[in-house]
């Protein structure tokens, strides 16, 4: 059996801001319908490691394949378009557009043609969202607007999601809901890099993780190799 | 009290008056709206246009109906261009180095159309501009009815544009939301220059509407723009239908405000006065304007 050739394919990464280097050298790779958790704590580099496959920030270095494309220095527009979405942390939602405008910006870029379809898909999976079509996504409760945020990335129809802290800020109840629609969308056969702090959920989700400390690959390994990792047990899930 | 074919004749002359205003209040406020800027050149813009209208006709024989097509399209391309190559790049993101751009960029209008045009008031003669048109016994000059006309079919079709297209709902998304239009794919830069071309082509629009009842001279813009600056700020910042209604109720407040002002014999320029009690009025009971939203 051979390996199917990674969808994403991240070496040596080095980004930041300004003059100051966050990523320093990433390795990182996610294979068609794979769920790749990367776990970390806040300021180890998740958003720039994100924000820098999503073109929004400039890589220093190394280099980004998507779909056997390099993709590094491309911006976030040609990225969008190749179909590598992201739901950002802290949703970005539209507050002023209708809940059914911030979808059909979901398809700006890509996925325009068959938007009437993807609008029924994302419906079906958040039925929430069709009761809600003509209200203004600012007044949508914070689950709410997740919904909203994951559902615009779903109208792009992507090729890999990256999930930045999707369960951040929602309740306890809210945040199985959302580790059970990741499994779903992986079951319906799409790749996922979750980025999240959330380690015990995210490793029982995954099929693989990294963790990412002072911006660099720390550890990596199958999900459950990792999770009975001592290291990661005593740093991640304080046990 | 006046009689009431000269209250039509001036409501008539303060509607006209007020869709001018909401046209050029219009292109402001989407240049506030969306790139967060107040946009200094608007004025001397409107007077870049007002001398194209004037050059078109006086150098090509092409009446100022017939150049508004050339002539907001002109404005359009110079305005993505501006934005695109000078305000965008020199602004390094910071808000107000950007003001300081289109002050400058105002400033270099003027002077150029001073050196080219010097300070001299001109108008152009076309065969209309005194004809008029029998509306239930009140006489409408044609060039005002046409601009009233012209102004609220090109605002129709800018709210059409924002409210129904996907380059609207990509505007909307970018006014508020720049990351979350970056992470759907918007460019938004290429928004961001959209957007001042067509802040600038609604001035476009306004000149040809504007020229056949009016004049040109290089600082006529700076009048226009303190009455755009008070529409967008009375009807609340950033809002397309505040600008709208806030343009008529400027133009009928100086309208009013004039015709009040020669009945009580205190002179015609009480118009000017009408405008800013207003919009006291206005800002002591709705300080976010009439269509702001709080905060």
């Amino acid at each position: 059996m051979t390996e199917a050739s990674p969808l994403l394919d991240v070496s040596g990464l080095r980004s930041g801001y300004g003059g100051v280097e966050i990523l320093r050298g990433v390795d990182l790779a996610v294979r068609p319908g794979e769920i790749v958790a990367v776990l970390g704590s806040n300021g180890a580099g998740k958003s720039t490691l994100n924000n820098t496959l999503s073109g929004i920030v400039r890589a220093h270095g190394g280099s980004v394949r998507f779909a056997g494309e390099d993709v590094t220095a491309a911006g976030s527009a040609a990225i969008v378009a190749a179909g590598l979405v992201q739901v950002p942390e802290g949703r970005r939602v539209f507050p002023d557009l209708t809940v059914r405008d911030n979808l059909l910006v979901g398809a700006y870029r890509r996925g325009r043609a068959h938007r009437a379809r993807s609008l029924e898909r994302v419906h079906a999976v958040f039925p929430r969202l069709a009761e809600r079509e003509r209200q203004r996504a600012g007044t949508l409760s914070g689950g709410e607007q997740q919904m909203l945020a994951i559902g615009r990335g779903l109208m792009a129809e992507p090729r890999l999601l990256i999930l930045d802290e999707p369960s951040l800020g929602l309740s306890p109840k809210l945040v199985d809901e959302m580790f059970a629609l990741v499994r779903r969308l992986h079951a319906d056969g799409l790749a996922i890099l979750l980025v999240e702090q959330n380690v015990a959920e995210s490793l029982a989700v995954a099929q693989r993780a990294y963790v990412l400390e002072n911006g660099a690959i720390r550890l990596s390994g199958a999900a459950a190799d990792l999770a009975a990792n001592p290291e990661v047990r005593r740093a991640y899930l304080g046990l | 009290m006046p009689d009431a074919t000269i209250l039509a004749a001036a409501l008539v002359n303060g509607a006209t008056q007020g869709a001018i205003y909401a046209l050029i209040a219009l292109g402001l406020t989407l240049i506030y709206g969306v790139l967060h800027i107040i946009n200094f050149a608007h004025g001397a813009a409107l007077m870049a246009a007002l001398y194209a209208v004037l050059l078109l006709f006086t150098g090509l024989g092409v009446d100022p109906y017939v150049a508004l097509p050339i002539v907001t399209a002109g404005m359009f391309a110079l305005g993505y261009a501006l934005q695109r190559m000078v305000i965008g790049p020199a602004s390094h993101g910071r808000d107000e180095n950007i003001l300081l751009v289109t002050l400058g960029v105002a400033i270099l209008l003027e002077n150029l159309a001073l050196v080219a045009f010097k300070s001299d008031t001109r108008t152009i003669d076309t065969p209309y501009a005194f004809a008029t048109v029998d509306v239930g016994g009140v006489l409408i000059a044609v060039p005002k009815l046409a601009a009233l006309g012209g102004a609220l079919a090109m605002t129709a079709a800018l709210f059409w544009l924002i409210e129904r297209t996907d380059l609207g709902r990509a505007i909307r998304a970018v006014a508020k939301e720049r990351q979350g239009a970056r992470l759907c794919g918007i460019d938004v830069e290429h928004v961001f220059a959209l957007c001042y071309g067509i802040g600038l082509a609604c001035v476009g629009a306004a000149a040809c509407f504007l020229l056949p009842s009016y004049y040109v001279n290089p600082t006529v813009g700076g009048g226009f723009v303190l009455i755009a600056f008070t529409v967008v700020v009375l009807g609340g910042m950033g809002s397309f239908v505040g600008a709208l209604v806030g343009g008529f109720v400027v133009g009928l407040a100086e309208s009013l405000g004039g015709l009040a002002g020669i009945t009580l014999g205190w002179g015609e320029n009480m118009g000017q006065l009408g405008i800013f009690l207003v919009f006291i009025a206005v800002l002591l009971f709705r300080p976010q304007g009439l269509f702001g939203a709080r905060g």
